[in-house]
């Protein structure tokens, strides 16, 4: 028993005095899972924004210091997120956090970044209905992902019955009541829009898919709006290809299918099916070939990039210009200053953010090739965040306004604060 | 944005008629450039149709090769080329057929039309694609009418019939036909008469065109219907339609005024306070509903408000009207004709929605029963729990990713990954069992643990080696689409293929446990070790080979499974758990018994989740929950041994 | 029977007296009431530990002593947690709502309250309407008393079906792990009112005491953790160390025999079942307020395996076993997750214990069960020369399962 104190008291001086030294740089917390099932995803982002602090360095550093990446390990698991956002915060005393994929780590970090008035930046498109104090949200809102894409079936494809295919979670779930609300309120009728949610990891889809197919019995032509997570996509897919679904029969835009989940099966049979995000790797522009060889010097040639690396560049960059304009990495300095910071984005144009905590963006749809890259057959104009959405009657009345109103959840109808701290 | 658009479309409407007869397709192009460039299936109608319009023969040329990406726009000076891919970029060909050299990639803004607008020229070349001489053309022009049927095919398509050379285009063009006559034709018997050819048929094509000539709007009056209104039924508030529906019908066709709600009699309220009070109820009292509805009331009578509709008022103003359903087709014969049919197919429908459902259930179970075969052997018969089977399929699934990157030929790789993967899984049961598990013959439980040891242990290997991210396996081309019967039952080759393999591993396991020596000796080992070891047999050595042979074919399950889903380190632990349940339900130690609990949890996963069709995940808690109710009540299994077998 | 309890039980004393010092030291370099050497993470992270201990205790008297191996106490510990969570979430959010609405010109209807608390919480979800489930989240006292009757219910309902038709041995163990795959499915729905994947967070903020920092409040949770745990210990150790203990160790031994002795085994293994599910409720109970945020992955079978795991390194069938085991394994494997473990270059690869760390403890599983049976345990009882001779066992009863002579503890 003694022994093994000894050894957590080892610890726990390593950790202070780890935390006493070294202050003459400025740590940035990198809080993505390297672990677990998620850590395909978040490893990539652990290494872009090495491979951006590192660039920054090369720079000169920040403020006359250099930077220095703290990074940990939350393992996917949820409840360890909020522990090593505190371990960052309070024992490595970092300026700012970069980190978290799902929306369950992120509601975990919430109130520990709240109760300690931390920073952190959210690289990864989410539901919305969110707008904290101490959040960055560099992914997509609904608004800019969900609603362009439903628009486009809606009049470019003539969609007029709608399958919305979900992982049973709450990214689907919500971005699947504000699209039948958003549907319904575009005149179709609520028969004519079929709900499904599956596990995590499913692979059996050949009922689901055959009742896609059955849809099309009234003669409306059928699209599907898929927002399956991760790897069941691949046993989807599959099963579309065997029953001879083609994109010109029944559409499928998908909104968490981008080039890495796209390596994992055979592309061929699925060409014109589509997936709508904010930046992919097939955008022509120089921005974009430079960080695309930038990135494949770094991570090695066989790497691809996707959207929410951008947002992390976008994000990062955003925070370097803000910190200098505030002279300082104080989290409510920085805070003000990043609103209205403008910087350009790896897909042409400028991303601003906005007193909502959002950035504009524009929106792009993508059909899948053979190669498994996309051709991009859509690019919308920036589409600024909206944090809650106008389509669901009672976030419509919400508002979310650090800037004038230093309140995230602003009732425009009571014209009350609903709350600061935000719901988790 | 959209009123630029409509300004746009309607300038093009009243230019493009007078531009068309004199222009040639590239001026066409030329002069909607921006159009062309950016299209929309909005605002491109005008352009294609001057386009066809025209008269010029490379209009139907550029317009092919615009939805094939093979038009191109010069970003020097704006110049549509035809373009076809080239060592030096694009070759290209000016829109009047003439060589124009090449240009390189960046020079070159390659137009790609989105899906929608592909389609809107697919429906342009129909018309002159149906009696092309290229067999292909034709049926281009065939599957661009199903798509997308319009009033205007109808007459090509009957006159290209005659000429067809094809027998299946033409019975193709026929059916075709008769879909377009009972949609668009002018004259009503024509259409009923097609209608009733095709009584019987189960088409999802058929019921494309006949379900939208029954669709019906709701109708609302007081006293006669309209004029030619085809009235599908007569509603009764109440029952076809609640009261609520049948008010909001009310409501929206203004013959109601709409009810108050909750949040309208609150800014009512707060709007109507006067010192601290509402008609003389004062604030602190208004938490409830009931005293809000009596402000309410009371300013109301006071006039401060509008009169808001009761309940009694709801139901004298639903009761004073006449709902009806009206069909949106004027023609009562062909609505009726239409509604036959579609009786006439119905249980028909049924019984192949079931067919389909019950094949479903028929390749889950499949699915199932070779996952859990290998099971069979290493619990059923040996009595041993290994947690880390779900590994060996996993460790056969990468077998069969690993052979993919070395042999490119998909056919030739899948034949020597099913032996390749029965061999490294057999070796690694092999290993297993004679390092770990028959030091634990005697104590089962801990057999549990240390195969979960062993199962964590090759997971994270697994991870390291190949990463977290699903891998491709790949079916060779012939295993690809799927053995379609109509448009409602098919299954993929794939399934039938996985189906065929558990059949096959079936007889295999018969055959060795009754026929061979090598089951025999299986056979008395696992009923009574030290009796068959004083026969001669080595329980040593027929331990090690069965364990491996339930490996081995967990293996090959392995490459089964990962052709149909995906390959990841986590593919084992998705199937341990329905495993040992298929199995245990079952019944241990009986192969036909891991075949009903296979077949059990099959059928009933599917059946729950035909009956809830938007919620998989509530099919498979209920089939859990079935399960563990069924255990309880049949604790050795649907098929349980009786006798010296059981074993206890 | 002259000697007191503890005079037989040295045991417990020792254990007593380490718990109490651990607690006084770790308190005396808190930042709330020390000297900050051991940061408030920390302190969680030794108090959530305190927790694993609790419920492995539980573990080891279901299984080391009963010889019931359950795969699903880890879904009894997390429902205790979902059950303290609904309150928590409810009262912090009802907080909310409450001022929320006070702004408004007229006073909030009960309803507009209700209606105002569960879109708040289920927003996220989208839903807007609290399912019945909640009804007795608005109390503490209720949702305590559902603490302990939800888990103890399913455990005597599932027990008392498994137990009245002889569901014995691996087939129970996957029994009990098809309960906690199908609780965690369960769960996992959005439809099943408890936010889905989502779970319940924000559970580190206690209602009402919003003005405590959390340095405070780790302490004092890190203070009921090791009470509890000292409490159960005691009790556990009194029912084992009596006749009731020699009964539960002679089902575990051989259950057919105690049967034909008059004794009503259902009965025992129901209460013992029952009894260990409630313990593991209470720790998660006392968990989830320091960990923040539960979710139906914390039931995912593998966590009940791994808590079978513990007991089986710390040395099943001694209670102060299960305590070293859980807090053994747990600690090393955050401190290895954690990357904080140096990595070990071997010239041509590089050992990254983030990597390597499962597999590590997969092996060791595997060693510790077919070499030292008895675990880290088993060393005291090398130190202390209490070693039973190594009787070169045959198996104690007529069933597979049965533990050999060598392996019987007591």
């Amino acid at each position: 028993m003694s022994n093994l104190k000894c050894l957590w008291l080892a610890g726990a001086f390593a950790l202070t005095a780890g935390a006493a030294s070294a202050q003459d740089t400025i740590k940035l917390g990198v809080l993505h899972s390297l672990s677990g099932t998620m850590a395909i995803s978040e490893t990539t982002l652990k290494d872009t924004m090495l491979m951006l602090i590192a660039e920054q360095n090369a720079k000169g550093g920040l403020l006359g210091k250099q930077l220095e990446a703290v990074v940990v390990d939350p393992a996917s698991d949820w409840p360890l997120f909020a522990e090593k956002a505190r371990e960052l915060l309070t024992v490595s005393n970092v300026d700012v956090m970069f980190g978290c994929w799902t929306s369950v780590s992120r509601k975990s970090v919430l109130p520990v970044i709240e109760e300690l008035n931390g920073l952190l930046f959210y690289p990864v498109q989410y539901e919305g209905e969110e707008s904290s104090r101490n959040v960055f949200y560099t992914g997509a809102a609904p608004n800019q992902q969900a609603i362009p894409a439903t628009d486009y079936f809606l009049d470019e494809l003539g969609v007029e019955k709608f399958a919305l295919l979900g992982t049973d979670y709450v990214y689907p779930r919500t971005t699947n009541n504000i699209l039948k609300a958003y549907l319904m309120g575009k005149g179709i009728p609520e028969a004519d829009i079929f709900v499904n949610y599956t596990p995590f990891g499913h692979s059996d889809w050949s009922k689901i898919v055959s009742d896609v197919k059955a849809l099309g019995a009234d003669g409306k032509k059928v699209g599907v709006i898929s927002t399956i997570n991760g790897d069941a996509n691949i046993g989807f897919y599959k099963e579309l290809a065997a029953a001879g679904i083609s994109a010109d029969d029944i559409p499928v835009v998908a909104f968490s299918v981008g080039e890495e989940e796209l390596s994992g099966l055979d592309t061929s049979n699925l060409v014109g099916h589509l997936a709508a995000w904010n930046y992919f790797q097939s955008a022509e522009g120089e921005a974009n070939a430079e960080f695309i060889a930038k990135w494949k010097a770094f991570a090695g040639e066989s790497r691809v990039t996707n959207d929410p690396m951008e947002a992390h560049v976008i994000g990062f960059n955003m925070w370097v210009k803000a910190v200098e304009a505030a002279g300082t990495t104080d989290v409510d300095a920085v805070r003000t200053a990043m609103y209205g910071i403008e910087v350009p984005n790896l897909t042409g144009g400028v991303a601003k953010m906005l007193p909502n905590h959002h950035l504009t963006k524009p929106v792009l749809i993508g059909e899948i090739r053979a190669d498994g890259q996309f051709d991009i057959i859509s690019q919308t104009d920036p589409v600024p965040g909206d944090a809650w959405t106008d389509f669901l009657p009672e976030s419509a009345v919400l508002e979310s306004d650090w800037a004038a109103l230093d309140c995230g959840m602003y009732n425009t109808q009571t014209k009350t604060c609903v709350q600061v701290k935000s719901n988790y | 944005m959209r009123a630029t658009f409509a300004a746009l479309l309607a300038a093009m409407f009243l230019l493009l008629p007078m531009a068309a007869q004199a222009q040639t397709a590239a001026d066409i192009l030329a002069e909607n450039r921006d159009l062309v460039e950016k299209s929309s299936r909005q605002t491109i109608g005008p352009v294609i149709a001057a386009l066809t319009a025209s008269g010029d023969p490379q209009a139907l040329t550029l317009l092919a090769a615009w939805a094939d990406r093979g038009l191109g726009l010069r970003k020097s000076d704006g110049a549509f080329f035809l373009i076809a891919p080239d060592p030096d970029g694009y070759a290209l060909k000016s829109p009047d057929g003439t060589e124009a050299g090449t240009a390189a990639r960046s020079e070159i803004v390659e137009l790609r039309p989105n899906a929608g607008v592909r389609g809107l020229i697919a429906t342009a070349l129909v018309e002159f694609q149906l009696s092309d001489p290229d067999r292909r053309q034709r049926e281009a022009a065939l599957v661009s009418v199903a798509r997308d049927p319009s009033a205007a095919h109808l007459v090509p398509l009957r006159a290209s019939i005659p000429a067809e050379s094809d027998p299946a285009l033409k019975a193709q063009k026929q059916r075709l036909e008769r879909l377009l006559t009972l949609r668009f034709d002018a004259d009503s018997a024509a259409r009923v008469a097609a209608i009733q050819s095709f009584a019987g048929d189960l088409g999802l094509d058929l019921r494309g065109a006949l379900n939208p000539l029954l669709a019906t709007t709701y109708s609302v009056g007081t006293g006669t219907l309209p004029d030619g209104a085809n009235v599908a039924r007569t509603l009764r508030p109440g029952s076809d339609l609640t009261m609520d529906e049948a008010y909001a019908l009310l409501v929206a066709a203004d013959l109601a005024p709409a009810r108050l709600s909750r949040t309208e009699l609150k800014a009512a309220l707060a709007a109507n306070i006067v010192d601290g009070a509402v008609a003389g109820i004062p604030l602190t009292q208004l938490d409830t509903p009931q005293a809000r509805d009596r402000a309410y009331d009371a300013l109301e009578a006071a006039g401060a408000v509008p009169a808001a509709a009761t309940d009694a008022e709801v139901v004298a103003a639903v009761a004073a009207h006449r709902f009806h359903a009206i069909h949106a087709e004027p023609d009562p014969a062909v609505t009726t004709a239409a509604t036959e049919v579609l009786e006439g197919i119905e249980l028909k429908l049924a019984a192949m929605q079931a067919t389909d459902l019950a094949l479903d259930a028929l390749s889950l179970a499949s699915i199932y029963f070779l996952a859990a075969i290998g099971l069979a052997i290493t619990f059923g018969v040996m009595r041993v729990i290994n947690m880390a089977h779900g590994e060996f399929i996993m460790l056969g699934a990468y077998t069969g990713y690993v052979v993919q990157l070395y042999i490119s030929n998909y056919t030739l790789s899948i034949l020597i990954a099913l032996p390749l993967a029965f061999a490294v899984t057999f070796a690694a049961g092999v290993v297993m069992e004679r390092l770990v598990i028959r030091h634990l013959y005697k104590r089962p439980l801990e057999t549990l643990l240390a195969t979960f040891g062993i199962s964590i242990a090759l997971q994270q290997l697994a991870k390291n080696i190949f990463g977290t991210q699903a891998r491709p396996l790949t079916a060779p081309s012939w295993l690809d689409g799927a053995l379609v019967f109509n448009d409602i039952v098919g299954i993929s080759y794939i399934r039938i293929a996985i189906f065929v393999l558990a059949l096959a591993f079936l007889g295999f396991f018969l055959w060795l446990m009754k026929r061979t020596r090598l089951g025999l000796e299986v056979r008395a080992v696992t009923q009574n070790p030290t009796m068959a070891a004083s026969m001669g047999i080595n329980p040593d050595r027929i331990n090690m080979l069965t364990f491996g042979l339930g490996s081995g074919i967990a293996g090959i399950a392995g490459v089964a499974i990962g052709l149909f889903a995906k390959v990841t380190s986590e593919l084992g632990s998705d199937y341990i758990v329905q495993s040992f349940m298929t199995v245990v339900v079952g019944g241990v130690g009986n192969i036909w018994g891991a075949l009903a609990g296979a077949l059990m949890i099959g059928t009933l996963q599917k059946g729950i989740e035909w009956l809830n069709p938007s919620n998989t995940l509530a099919a498979q808690t209920y089939m859990i929950l079935f399960i563990i109710l069924f255990i309880q009540f049949r604790p050795r299994g649907i098929i349980a041994l009786k006798g010296r077998a059981a074993g206890d | 029977m002259t000697r007191t309890f503890l005079s037989r039980n040295p045991s417990v004393l020792w254990f007593l007296l380490a718990l109490a010092l651990f607690t006084l030291a770790i308190t005396l370099m808190s930042e709330a009431y020390g000297s900050a050497l051991v940061s408030t993470s920390f302190v969680k992270t030794l108090g959530k530990t305190l927790c694993l201990c609790l419920v492995a205790l539980a573990m080891d008297l279901v299984w080391g002593y009963a010889g019931i191996l359950s795969l699903g106490h880890m879904a009894f510990f997390a429902l205790g947690g979902y059950m303290i969570g609904m309150w928590l979430m409810y009262a912090r959010t009802e907080g909310i709502v409450v001022a929320a609405l006070a702004n408004e010109v007229l006073p909030a209807t009960a309803e507009e309250i209700r209606q105002g608390i569960a879109s708040q919480i289920f927003g996220v979800v989208g839903a807007s309407e609290l399912p019945p489930i909640w009804a007795f989240a608005h109390s503490l006292p209720l949702q305590l008393m559902l603490v302990v009757a939800v888990p103890g219910v399913l455990a005597l309902v599932f027990g008392w079906l498994a137990f009245r038709s002889r569901v014995t041995g691996v087939y129970l163990s996957i029994l009990t792990q098809a309960m906690t795959l199908a609780a965690a499915l369960y769960l996992f729905q959005n439809d099943s009112g408890l936010r889905g994947n989502n779970g319940l967070s924000g559970l580190q903020n206690l209602p009402g005491l919003d003005q405590i920092p959390q340095a405070d409040l780790s302490i004092w949770f890190f203070w009921a953790s090791a009470a509890a745990l000292a409490l159960v210990y005691v009790g556990l150790a009194w029912i084992v160390s009596g006749k009731f203990g020699s009964v539960i160790r002679a089902i575990r031994d051989d259950e057919q025999r105690v049967r034909f002795l008059g004794y009503s085994v259902e009965g025992y293994k129901l209460f013992v079942f029952t009894l260990t599910a409630v313990i593991a409720a209470i720790a998660g109970a006392l968990y989830y307020p320091q960990a923040g945020i539960i979710n139906p992955a914390e039931l995912a079978p593998i966590a009940s395996i791994y808590l079978a795991v513990w007991v089986a390194i710390g040395g099943r069938g001694r209670l102060y076993g299960a305590v070293i085991g859980a807090a053994f394994v747990s600690l090393l494997s955050s401190w290895f997750t954690g990357g904080r473990a140096p990595s070990v270059n071997l010239g041509v690869y590089t050992v990254n214990w983030v990597d390597w760390w499962q597999i590590l403890l997969g092996l060791s599983f595997v060693l510790v069960t077919l070499f030292a049976p008895k675990g880290i345990g088993g060393l005291f009882d090398l130190v202390q020369g209490l070693r039973h001779p190594n009787r070169h066992g045959t198996a104690l009863g007529p069933d597979d399962g049965a533990l050999m002579e060598k392996e019987a503890v007591e």
